[in-house]
């Protein structure tokens, strides 16, 4: 995929129509979506902001094929993933999940773990495979960490590996749950630049969960805001700052003003989230 | 402040691990030299330490046991016993955790009758497989396997439930088998578990050996061993030789315990455990 495409000509497009979730542990009822509908065009970077525990993550895992869905259906480029006669999808490569609190395997080394995909899925032998993911960790800046175990490395070298794991795949579809939730600023914004840099190479759909009003704007095509249990769209901000974008886009007065806008939406449900006490869901 | 000034304690923290492990030891066998001299040296008997014999003796008393084959005897009866109750305890016992962990029917078939015999103790055991096996040896390596078995499948079970989920879903995504599951997630993401039940479960063995050694009477078909050891010194009045039996126990459980460690360190490299 070359980024000179434009969007709408890109793979990965998601079709999110009427979907609602239920809940259902011991006959207690928890809507954790309700009717919630958006459109993804192939390769745009789509950021979900909400309050916490609203079902932006049961969304997430209900595209990914973690979670069945209730009711209404979701597509991807025009092929059923889960729908009223299939509650839950399967799961496929085609969309590669960056998990909220790292889901590097701790007993392989970055580059196994890069491997691993791959290699299961026998589309390149082992060594293949390998050269494949030292290859690709290099060019994310870790070529000088193949053999270093997660645990062993910065939770922001670790976060870039897991991103890399994923793409290896060739996905249409990163969905990334708050990857980047536990991180301090700095941190954060030399993983935002090396998202961006990683998009802007691949042209990846990327479907993005956060709480982080400015890194949603800053990585954003459009942010999508959900209101607070059961989840809906809110509202939707078209962010138009022209890519590449670089830290000082957060200087300027268009990035203000689509955060004034953002946050006003956002506070209105984080109140009322707050007020009807929602805990954190995981 | 100069090196002169600084305390025995405060010089001690600076040295490097094994000066400080040997220090350790010597103060301590001090401390009990002195303690079980008192009576002679300054006339004041202190209380239950004042009957046992100062590390001199035992000293003096291991130095002629060592010669003895008799004594390396009772080592090769205990420590195989304690080897072949433990790894047959690892060989059926982790594929058991494994499976409880992984097949619900499986769980709902075996757990509940499993969790009933789990809280008897393994000395519980030793009068009714006296009775059920054939020779002495046998009922000593089953209450050993007992010892181990139960604390293994406990952990297995445990971390093979604990693992991660999003390592699961991460690995399923992106197209692993059941077959790779088990085997690249699974399996892996227990070992720290398995490790952990090894190590108890070692010491668990060593404890069932030694008290079935003593119940048992080895010496008659059982053949000794350092529980059999201590006891006769037992029955022979050497206070000394008790001694020498338990620090041998201490020294075998220990190089037992390393033997684990060790292979822990070398199967995970990941994660350097104890």
């Amino acid at each position: 995929m070359s980024k000179n495409m434009k969007i709408s000509e890109r793979l990965g497009a998601l079709s999110i129509k009427n979907v609602t979730k239920v809940y259902d542990p011991e006959g207690v009822n928890v809507k954790a979506v309700d009717n919630c509908s958006m459109e993804i065009e192939g390769g745009e970077v789509c950021m979900i902001v909400g309050p916490s525990g609203c079902g932006k993550t049961t969304l997430l895992n209900s595209i990914a094929g973690f979670h069945s869905i209730t009711e209404g259906s979701i597509h991807l480029d025009n092929e059923l993933l889960c729908g009223p006669e299939k509650p839950i999808a399967a799961q496929g490569a085609d969309r590669m999940v960056v998990f909220q609190h790292g889901a590097l395997f701790p007993w392989k080394t970055l580059q196994e773990n890069v491997a691993y995909g791959p290699t299961v899925q026998k589309t390149l032998g082992a060594k293949e495979a390998m050269s494949k993911a030292g290859d690709m960790l290099a060019e994310a800046g870790l070529g000088n960490f193949l053999t270093r175990y997660p645990g062993e490395v910065s939770s922001g070298m670790a976060r870039r590996a897991e991103i890399v794991r994923a793409l290896i795949n060739d996905p249409k579809v990163l969905l990334l749950d708050e990857p980047y939730r536990a991180m301090d600023a700095l941190t954060k914004q030399i993983m935002h630049e090396s998202l961006l840099e990683t998009y802007d190479r691949t042209g990846v759909t990327i479907f993005f969960i956060t709480h982080d009003l400015e890194e949603a704007i800053f990585l954003g095509d459009k942010v999508h805001i959900v209101t607070t249990r059961p989840c809906q769209l809110k509202k939707t901000v078209e962010v138009k700052i022209p890519r590449p974008r670089s830290y000082e886009t957060q200087s300027s007065e268009d990035f203000r003003k689509l955060l004034a806008e953002v946050n006003e939406a956002v506070h209105e449900e984080a109140v009322k989230a707050f007020q009807a006490g929602e805990r954190e869901l995981a | 402040m100069t090196n002169t000034n600084k305390t025995v304690l405060a010089s001690l923290m600076g040295q490097t691990t094994l000066v400080r492990g040997i220090s350790s030891i010597l103060i301590f066998l001090m401390v009990w030299q002195i303690g079980a001299l008192c009576d002679d040296w300054f006339g004041v008997d202190i209380l239950a330490i004042g009957l046992v014999p100062p590390p001199t003796d035992v000293f003096v008393a291991f130095l002629e046991v060592i010669p003895k084959i008799g004594y390396w005897q009772s080592w090769v009866a205990s420590f195989s016993r304690v080897l072949t109750g433990f790894i047959v305890a690892m060989i059926i016992g982790i594929p058991f955790g494994l499976l409880l962990a992984v097949n619900r029917y499986f769980r709902g078939i075996f757990f509940p009758p499993f969790e009933i015999l789990r809280p008897i103790p393994p000395l519980a055991w030793v009068p009714a497989s006296l009775i059920f096996w054939p020779t002495n040896e046998m009922s000593i390596a089953f209450v050993t396997f007992l010892g181990a078995f139960f604390t293994i499948v406990i952990n297995v079970l445990g971390g093979a439930r604990a693992i991660n989920i999003s390592y699961l879903r991460a690995a399923q995504s992106m197209g692993a088998s059941q077959f790779d599951l088990f085997w690249k997630i699974i399996l892996p993401g227990t070992l720290p578990s398995i490790f952990t039940g090894a190590a108890v479960g070692m010491g668990i063995t060593w404890e069932v050996v030694l008290a079935a050694e003593m119940i048992s009477g080895g010496g008659t078909q059982g053949g000794g061993g350092l529980g059999f050891f201590i006891w006769s010194s037992y029955m022979g009045g050497s206070l000394e030789q008790i001694v020498v039996g338990m620090i041998s126990i201490g020294i075998a459980g220990y190089l037992s315990s390393s033997a684990i460690r060790k292979i822990g360190y070398l199967l995970m490299p990941w994660k350097r455990l104890f």
